[in-house]
């Protein structure tokens, strides 16, 4: 695996594996020194083109527990503002000794031009409306580590799945395992052609009942003025997870959230802070799967450089 | 003199000829018969057996990007480009820099087409100055300096006010307007069609409604100012039933749509190719069998190539970023017989009327054909020649096609205009 692009080009097998790594390095994340020598000597650089705390952080610390030197570019003052070309961009990265570019970007696709354009390997950390790849596998992780699978599993997917790159992922990845994905949101951020991936549920109280998962989804407020959605007050009220809709919910259902949570709008504080509720726990199973993924993307089958 | 041997001549779907022999003399075909004596010391003598000989083609919607953009295309190479693909009369869009909204501006490109170009180049005039679409250009300046069409290409013009006003003043010049059909609050920030592909790859998408709620109004526009409306580079099902329509209301309204929209759908963009980054985009299986249907049927009047050179650079970036466009001239014949004739039984006659006598006849110009008397513009073609089209093939300036790669059958092998050689066995001569 040189690049990890998204989630619908990967196979069953490698998304195991991924899953099957993380778990152990999880028990490193758990040790005292949080240190392994991995990444001994590689060069991984996170360029970050939209704003991010957790995902830029967690792929830093992945690289930094595995020995790596990392350098993260950022583009509000990188050369990009003197009108560099991302071509540009990736001859300099690549002229620079780069082993892994860790990319987020605004635009659908930019991982794969780059990886069409370079000799390092490319990691997506999501991209436009397209994949948030880490994002998905951290959330399948979560879901196998809670309920000791990750097969034949009734999820949903809640919120603004048109523009979104962990819904994405997360249809892709899961559809892999047989599961039965529904999603609901207002009809104006549900895309065309979904149904050929995904139930589209008539309202919430449909949508989440019965469920082993519910992944709950950002909803970026500027779209108000858009026309997506009307107001953050009749969000939460039709398409929110609140106390009013946890009727319909059982207590072992998994009430998931890629974050950062707008709380009130998306999800209320107490459903938030319900056992069932493993967005922390996502976090730092995010440090565990990047690490997996760091160390496949640099591995010739297995063997240390 | 020219004599071409053993051709098989087609001129229209009605009216075919047998296996004959041409003579040219001159600018003109002098005879056509069969067994025209040979002399080798007077004559070029082609031999055509097993090949057809058709008139060369006509395209009313290309751009050659002069001024401004000259390191896409010139007025040379675009030429050039059109030639090698058997076009040998191609009008441009006025989208140049400075936009082509003026009588100086068409004199210029008329001046510089007699100058460089091997073939015949006819400016398209602006609609409205700058192609802003606030104020109409100087219409009947431009007409008389030889704009054969007005449009605002690249663009809709979004004031239907405007449009109506373009639609009658157009009248008084006998102008076609040509329309770019385009609601921009719906394909704002668009890349590709809005369907199963731009939800897969998280592209922004461009609604069908985006064409065809335009096509609409300037349909109903043209009802009602009984002025020539041309509706080009057709690419959805629904924009094809409004055009039916129209003419059976009896609407003065002309349509044409391009090989890549007859041919390729959405998938093409899967892989994030920027090649396939079409304006209208790439749709779906169903509009190319409406716009079949429609060409069948004749709703659809002629097809164009929309060439649209850009350079590499504007190509390998980001998908937002990318131009929209595809170059056409070189391989719209041989498009056209793979998927038209090849897939879906066309008769070759078709073909020739959709790239010869309808689009001569919208313009407003005597079509060719190859008869005894009239000017020599022909082509001959090779229809079993299977080939693949390759960027170091390509005679345009910019190697932006989406069918690279693509396996298509038939080639313009020789084109001959007004008398003259220009391309034989493949190669050009000029």
């Amino acid at each position: 695996m040189k690049h990890l692009l998204g989630l619908r080009e990967l196979s069953k097998e490698d998304i195991i594996k991924i899953l099957n790594l993380a778990k152990d390095m999880k028990t490193i994340l758990k040790s005292e020194t949080k240190k392994t020598p991995h990444l001994q000597g590689y060069s991984v650089v996170t360029l970050f083109y939209e704003n991010s705390t957790r995902t830029r952080t967690s792929f830093e610390l992945a690289a930094k527990f595995m020995s790596a030197n990392t350098t993260s570019i950022s583009v509000q003052t990188s050369s990009v503002q003197k009108g560099e070309s991302l071509l540009d961009t990736i001859k300099t990265l690549e002229a620079l000794k780069t082993d892994v570019l860790i990319v987020r970007h605004s635009v659908s696709g930019v991982p794969h031009f780059i990886a069409k354009n370079c000799s390092f390997s490319v990691i997506n950390a999501g991209d436009g409306m397209n994949e948030h790849p880490t994002q998905a596998l951290l959330d399948m992780f979560t879901i196998r580590e809670r309920l000791r699978t990750i097969e034949k599993l009734k999820i949903a997917i809640i919120g603004d799945i048109l523009h979104s790159r962990v819904a994405r992922s997360n249809i892709w990845g899961l559809s892999k395992f047989d599961n039965q994905i529904t999603v609901f949101g207002p009809q104006t951020l549900i895309p065309p052609y979904i149904e050929n991936f995904a139930y589209v549920a008539s309202s919430l109280e449909e949508a989440v009942s019965g469920k082993d998962v519910i992944i709950d989804l950002r909803i970026q407020l500027e779209r108000q003025k858009r026309g997506f959605i009307t107001s953050k007050q009749e969000y939460y009220k039709f398409y929110g997870l609140n106390e009013d809709i946890m009727r319909y919910i059982s207590g072992s259902t998994l009430i998931m959230h890629p974050g950062p949570v707008n709380r009130g709008v998306e999800i209320s504080s107490e459903v938030m802070q319900l056992p069932n509720s493993t967005i922390e726990e996502q976090v730092t199973n995010g440090i565990a799967v990047r690490m997996a993924v760091l160390y496949l993307c640099t591995r010739k089958e297995g063997i240390y450089r | 003199m020219i004599l071409i041997k053993n051709a098989q001549i087609i001129n229209s779907i009605d009216d075919k000829l047998e296996k004959a022999d041409i003579l040219i003399v001159d600018d003109r075909i002098e005879r056509i018969g069969k067994d025209i004596e040979e002399n080798p010391d007077k004559m070029t003598i082609i031999d055509a057996s097993g090949k057809y000989v058709m008139p060369s083609f006509t395209d009313i919607h290309c751009h050659l990007r002069e001024p401004g953009f000259e390191y896409k295309e010139d007025i040379k190479s675009g030429s050039r480009a059109a030639l090698a693909g058997g076009f040998t009369t191609i009008c441009c869009m006025p989208n140049t820099n400075p936009p082509v909204d003026n009588r100086a501006m068409v004199a210029y490109i008329k001046y510089r087409a007699k100058e460089v170009s091997p073939i015949e180049v006819l400016p398209v005039g602006a609609i409205t100055k700058g192609l802003l679409g606030e104020e109409l250009a100087e219409i009947g300046f431009m007409k008389q300096e030889g704009a054969i069409a007005i449009s605002d290409d690249g663009k809709s013009v979004m004031n239907a006010n405007i449009m109506r006003n373009a639609l009658l003043y157009s009248k008084d010049f006998s102008i076609p307007v040509i329309s770019h059909c385009e609601d921009t609050n719906l394909s704002e920030g668009g890349q590709i069609n809005l369907g199963y592909v731009s939800t897969i790859t998280g592209l922004r998408g461009i609604p069908r409604e985006a064409e065809s709620t335009i096509v609409a109004r300037d349909i109903l526009l043209a009802k009602e100012t009984k002025a020539h409306l041309h509706i080009t580079h057709v690419s959805t099902k629904e924009s094809v039933r409004l055009i039916k329509m129209a003419k059976e209301w009896g609407v003065n309204v002309t349509a044409d749509t391009c090989p890549h929209y007859i041919s390729l759908t959405e998938d093409e963009v899967l892989g994030f190719n920027t090649n396939a980054k079409v304006n209208p985009p790439l749709r779906t299986q169903e509009d190319i069998e409406a716009l079949i249907e429609g060409l069948k049927e004749g709703v659809i009047d002629c097809i164009t190539t929309d060439h649209a050179p850009h350079h590499k650079d504007e190509k390998n970036v980001e998908f937002n970023l990318a131009a929209s466009g595809t170059i056409g001239f070189e391989t719209a014949f041989s498009v056209l017989f793979t998927y038209l004739v090849e897939k879906n039984g066309f008769d070759i006659g078709k073909i020739v009327e959709l790239l010869n006598h309808n689009p001569r006849k919208i313009i407003g110009f005597y079509p060719y054909f190859v008869k005894e008397g009239e000017k020599a513009n022909l082509v001959i073609v090779d229809l079993k020649k299977k080939w693949e089209v390759k960027e170091e093939n390509i005679v345009s300036k910019s190697k932006n096609s989406v069918f690279l790669g693509k396996l298509l059958t038939s080639y313009v092998e020789t084109v001959i205009y007004n008398g003259k050689i220009l391309k034989k066995d493949g190669v050009l001569s000029c």
